[in-house]
This record gives structure tokens, C-alpha cells and sequence, in this order.
């Protein structure tokens, strides 16, 4: 109900936003009906020009294009969803865990993420890829792992904050478990800051799993996903061919959307006026 | 003053500590895997004999802290030992490219870096004017583009409909500077437009920060003139969170260079790594890890160690 209040107040900018997301949601939900042939089907020449029937041409071995990314937009849009839950789900648990035990739990687990967070993502990444291999579920391990780190950050200093309030030393006195504490006290009240988190963390792996694949690394053909279909015709723009330029404008698309969101979400939360 | 050293000296020491720590992680994640990491590259249905004779190769057969110790104790030598794809040492193929990939990334700085900062403080001194939205909306926009997106738009308009600058980057040390120069300036173009929009918009961020502290109502309150306020008491302050964004930046300039590389074909050690990784390559993947690693530690230290020094309440303790 308050989203809807919160809506009605908010600026043209963040609605262009919210249009933007439900518009590549559907298209993922929706895309075994609207496409009109399958993932993997070869339906034409290669790099044939936009047509009535291929809205956006076909790609390097003659598939089309639209229906490719459609079914991108799936792969890679849920992928990334799954890999921010993972990683909300270990960040949140290890830093209320740290936040609420102290001592040594706190200590060790403060240092480790330190010592992750000190060098690029991306590069952490390349390293233990390039020994444990790429499937998909490694890879969203992999990931998940790697970025809860940033969550874990967030989560503990919040949960730090909550953690010394007279309704969680109250709880504690009644004798509360630790479960309890961190699900009745601390989760509810540490939520806003997560959630705009979480905005900011689904772009971030879904750039980063776009330029995975990109670099040939992340999710495989012929699986289509969008970083891997600008890394496919990539050879295409050297001929004026644009192919290679709507998947990789799609991926903009979807991260600006977001963007939008949450740079007002975080203007409102910081409850400035100008 | 003593106090300044030492934070700086244990600042330094953390930062070794923590290479230390990383370049641990590199060398022991193969051992977190089932089996080892010449059946992993092998496949299953290699023969014993070859997995044997592979595993003692990589040393594989000693016990891990003494592997350990000897590539560190190696790395120390400068050897970092051999590529399994062509047997040749590390060494060799990194060293170069190393290079390369410096002259990419420390041109792209040269060109960012001013323009980035004069922006966001321009920005952050006419806060909300018409500028400061256009500008805003760009960066917010061209943040949420993938580095591949912006490189390709330019290699199309650049390259392809007007044909002044070539889309592949490939140079040797035969070419003259500006032979070099001419050959990088679509990877270059592509690498500042990502790294000024995020720069100016912590610029921004940095400066708007320090112009609403108590400080500088005060001093406005007190009837002194605009760009004195400005000059006198907003930039000592300024310095040092924009240090930090610079070092930032150049930081991040680091990882988007591994893209940019693969996408203009540029002789690199973004390009080497995302091979080797491609080719499963350990040693050498390991090596590029630690450089890019080192590089990006010795910049966020160097970065701490400036603003300790620029940071007027560290430098005058009561």
C-alpha cells in the first residue's frame, strides 16, 4: 500500500525506470510465447538485415536474433537474480552472525572479507575460474560468494547499530534465542538499506556476469545470454553490421532502469530535499 | 609528525600483510578442489601414468606449504615459473604486456583525471543548475554501461561509418610513440568516458559533502567572499576524499582495461589472463592475478598514505 503512496510522489525519472524493468521482465517471462522460433533454431543466412520476419535480423550462424534475446534476457536476467539472492542470503547471515556473536566469529569473519575485498572482483574471479572450471553452477557459487562480501559489509554495520537498542537488550533479557534475535529484531528493522543494497547489487553481478560471458568465460553457447551474443558478432561491426550493438544496448538498458530506481530510492532514504 | 609515520608505516604493513594473504589464496585455491588440479585438467579419462607424470610437472606430489614456499621463495628470484600451454616462462610473456597495459591505462588517466575533477567540482559549485542535471543523467547513464557497449558504439561510429581510427589496437615496440598513440585512441576513448563518469560523479559527491559542513556556513556566514571560501576553506578539506576518488578510479582503471583489451584485440595482460583462464593455463593465470593485484593494493595504499599526509587534523594532533 505505501509502495503505491510512494509511487504516486515519485518523480517521472524513477517511473521511466520502473517501466524499464517490468518491460524486460515480462520479456523474460514471456519469451517461449512471444518469440516466434526457438533458442537454438537456424532460421536464415547469416547476419541477415532487419526484417518483418526477423525483427532484428539473425546472428553469425543464421538464428534470429529477436527470439535470442528473448530467451537472453531470461538466462540472464534470472541468473543474476539467483546469484544476488545467494549472495544476500550469506552476506546477511554471516554479518548479523558477526554483528550479534562478536569476539572471535566477528574478528575472523571481518578479516577474510577485508582480505576479499581488497582486490577487483574481477579479477578474484578470473583466478579461481580459471582452476575450478566454468558450468553454471560453479560460476554462481563463484559469484555469489565473491560479491556477498559487499553484503556482509552492509549487513554487519546495520546489525551493529540495531544490535545495541533497549528492544533487542530487552529481547535478550526475555531469554530470546539468537535465531530469534536476528529474525524478530534485527531483519525487520535492518530491511531499507538492504533492499536499496539489493538494487545495486543485481546491477553490479549483472554487468559483471554480461562481461563474464563477454570474455567467453561465464554461461556458454549455445545457451543464449546477452554478454555472450555481443561476444558471438562481435566480428559484424567491422562490416557496418550493428547485430552485436542491440544485446549489448539491452544490457544498458536494464542496468540504467535499475539505476534510476535506486538513485531515488537512496534520495529518498537519506531524506534530502533539494 | 611521529604520529603521521606511524600510521602511515602501519598502513604499509597492512598492505604487504594483505598481498601476503592474497597471494595465499591464489596458490592454495587449487588445492580446495576434489581430486587435483591435473586430473581437473586432464579430464577423466586420462591415463594414470600421464596424470602422474603431469602432477609431478606441477610439483603437485610435494606437500602444499612447500610448494608454497618454493614459488614464493622463486617468485622473489623473478621466476614465476612456466605456461603449461607453450612451456615458456611466465616471465616472458607477462613482462611486455605488462608494459603495454600500463601505457593504455596510464594514457587513458592522463586524459580523465583533469577533466573528471574540473567537472565534478563544476558540478558541485552550481548545484541543480541545467549543467549539473544534463551532466548527472550522462554519467548516471554511461555507469550503466558495460564497457563492451561504449567500445563498440565508438568502433562503429568511429571506425566504421567515418573511417578515421582503427578498431583493432595492435602495437610493437617497433612503432614510433606516435605511431602507439594513434594506434590506442578507440581503447583509450572508451576507458576515459567510463572512467570520468564515475570519477565526477564522486567528485561531485566529495565536494557537495564538504560545502554543507558546519565549517563553511561559518565562514560564509562571516561575510567572506565566495572563492575565498572556496580557495582557503573548502579545498584543504577537499583534497583529501578527492584522492581517494582519484586512486579509486585509477584502481577500477585496472579491471576495466581487461575488457577493453579483449575487445580491441590490444596486446595486453587482460588479454593474457582472460586467455590463459580460457585455456585453463594456472601459472600464468596466477601470475597476472598477483600483478593486477599488486597494482591495485599499491594504489588504494598509496591513496590512504596521501590522504593521511593531506588530512590537516592528522598532521596537527591536539
Amino acid at each position: 500500500m505505501s509502495f503505491f503512496k510512494l509511487l504516486r510522489k515519485s518523480p517521472a525519472i524513477a517511473r521511466i525506470g520502473l517501466a524499464m524493468i517490468l518491460l524486460n521482465i515480462a520479456a523474460a517471462a514471456l519469451a517461449p510465447v512471444i518469440a516466434p522460433y526457438s533458442e537454438t533454431e537456424q532460421v536464415g543466412d547469416v547476419w541477415m538485415p532487419m526484417s518483418s520476419e526477423h525483427l532484428l535480423g539473425t546472428d553469425h550462424i543464421g538464428r534470429d536474433m529477436f527470439t535470442r534475446m528473448l530467451y537472453g534476457a531470461r538466462n540472464t536476467i534470472l541468473i543474476a537474480f539467483v546469484i544476488t539472492m545467494l549472495s544476500f542470503a550469506i552476506g546477511i547471515s554471516c554479518g548479523f552472525f558477526a554483528a550479534t556473536l562478536g569476539g572471535w566469529v566477528d574478528l575472523i569473519l571481518s578479516r577474510l572479507v577485508d582480505i576479499l575485498m581488497a582486490i577487483p572482483v574481477l579479477i578474484f574471479a578470473l583466478v579461481v575460474l580459471a582452476v575450478v572450471g566454468n558450468s553454471i553452477p560453479k560460476l554462481i557459487v563463484v559469484i555469489a560468494l565473491l560479491d556477498s562480501t559487499r553484503v556482509y559489509r552492509l549487513s554487519r554495520a546495520v546489525a551493529m547499530d540495531i544490535e545495541v537498542m533497549e528492544y533487542v537488550e530487552a529481547a535478550r533479557l526475555r531469554g530470546e534465542g539468537i535465531w530469534w534475535l536476528m529474525r524478530h529484531e534485527i531483519l525487520p528493522n535492518a530491511l531499507p538499506p538492504l533492499v536499496a543494497e539489493f538494487g545495486l547489487r543485481f546491477c553490479f553481478v549483472f554487468l559483471f556476469i554480461a562481461a563474464l560471458s563477454f570474455l567467453g568465460l561465464g554461461i556458454q553457447p549455445p545457451t543464449a545470454d546477452w554478454g555472450g551474443m555481443v561476444r558471438e558478432n562481435s566480428g559484424a561491426i567491422t562490416f557496418g553490421i550493428f547485430t552485436p550493438l542491440w544485446p549489448a544496448a539491452a544490457i544498458a538498458f536494464l542496468t540504467v532502469g535499475v539505476n534510476f530506481i535506486v538513485d531515488w530510492f537512496l534520495h529518498v532514504a537519506s531524506g534530502l530535499k533539494d | 609528525m611521529d604520529n603521521v609515520y606511524g600510521l602511515i608505516l602501519k598502513r604499509i604493513g597492512l598492505g604487504i600483510l594483505t598481498l601476503f594473504a592474497i597471494s595465499i589464496i591464489f596458490f592454495m585455491g587449487v588445492e580446495a578442489l576434489p581430486g587435483d588440479l591435473a586430473e581437473e585438467i586432464l579430464g577423466q579419462n586420462a591415463l594414470p601414468e600421464t596424470v602422474a607424470a603431469f602432477r609431478k610437472e606441477l610439483k603437485l606430489d610435494l606437500p602444499p606449504h612447500e610448494r608454497y614456499i618454493a614459488w614464493l621463495g622463486d617468485l622473489m628470484k623473478g621466476d614465476m615459473g612456466k605456461s603449461l600451454a607453450n612451456g615458456r616462462p611466465v616471465a616472458d610473456l607477462v613482462g611486455w604486456r605488462f608494459a603495454n597495459t600500463l601505457f593504455l591505462a596510464i594514457s587513458a588517466a592522463v586524459i580523465a583525471v583533469p577533466i573528471a575533477i574540473l567537472l565534478g567540482i563544476i558540478a558541485a559549485l552550481y548545484r541543480n543548475s541545467l549543467f549539473d542535471r544534463i551532466i548527472s543523467m550522462a554519467t548516471l547513464s554511461t555507469i550503466s554501461f558495460p564497457e563492451f557497449f561504449v567500445a563498440y558504439i565508438l568502433i562503429a561510429l568511429l571506425s566504421v561509418q567515418l573511417i578515421i581510427f582503427p578498431s583493432i589496437s595492435n602495437i610493437n615496440a617497433q612503432m614510433s610513440f606516435w605511431e602507439k598513440i594513434y594506434a590506442i585512441v578507440l581503447p583509450c576513448l572508451t576507458l576515459t568516458l567510463v572512467v570520468v563518469a564515475h570519477m565526477m560523479r564522486q567528485t561531485r559527491a566529495a565536494i557537495i559533502n564538504i560545502l554543507a559542513s558546519p565549517f563553511i556556513e561559518m565562514a560564509r556566514l562571516k561575510g567572506i567572499q565566495r572563492t575565498r571560501v572556496i580557495v582557503m576553506h573548502a579545498f584543504p578539506n577537499a583534497l583529501s576524499p578527492v584522492i581517494n576518488v582519484i586512486a579509486l578510479n585509477l584502481a577500477y582503471l585496472v579491471v576495466g582495461v581487461v575488457i577493453v583489451e579483449v575487445v580491441f584485440v590490444y596486446p595486453g595482460l587482460g588479454q593474457l589472463m582472460v586467455d590463459s583462464v580460457s585455456k585453463r593455463d594456472i601459472p600464468v593465470v596466477q601470475a597476472c592475478g598477483l600483478i593486477f593485484a599488486s597494482v591495485y593494493i599499491g594504489l588504494n595504499l598509496t591513496a590512504d598514505v596521501l590522504s593521511i599526509i593531506s588530512n590537516p587534523r592528522l598532521r596537527n594532533p591536539r
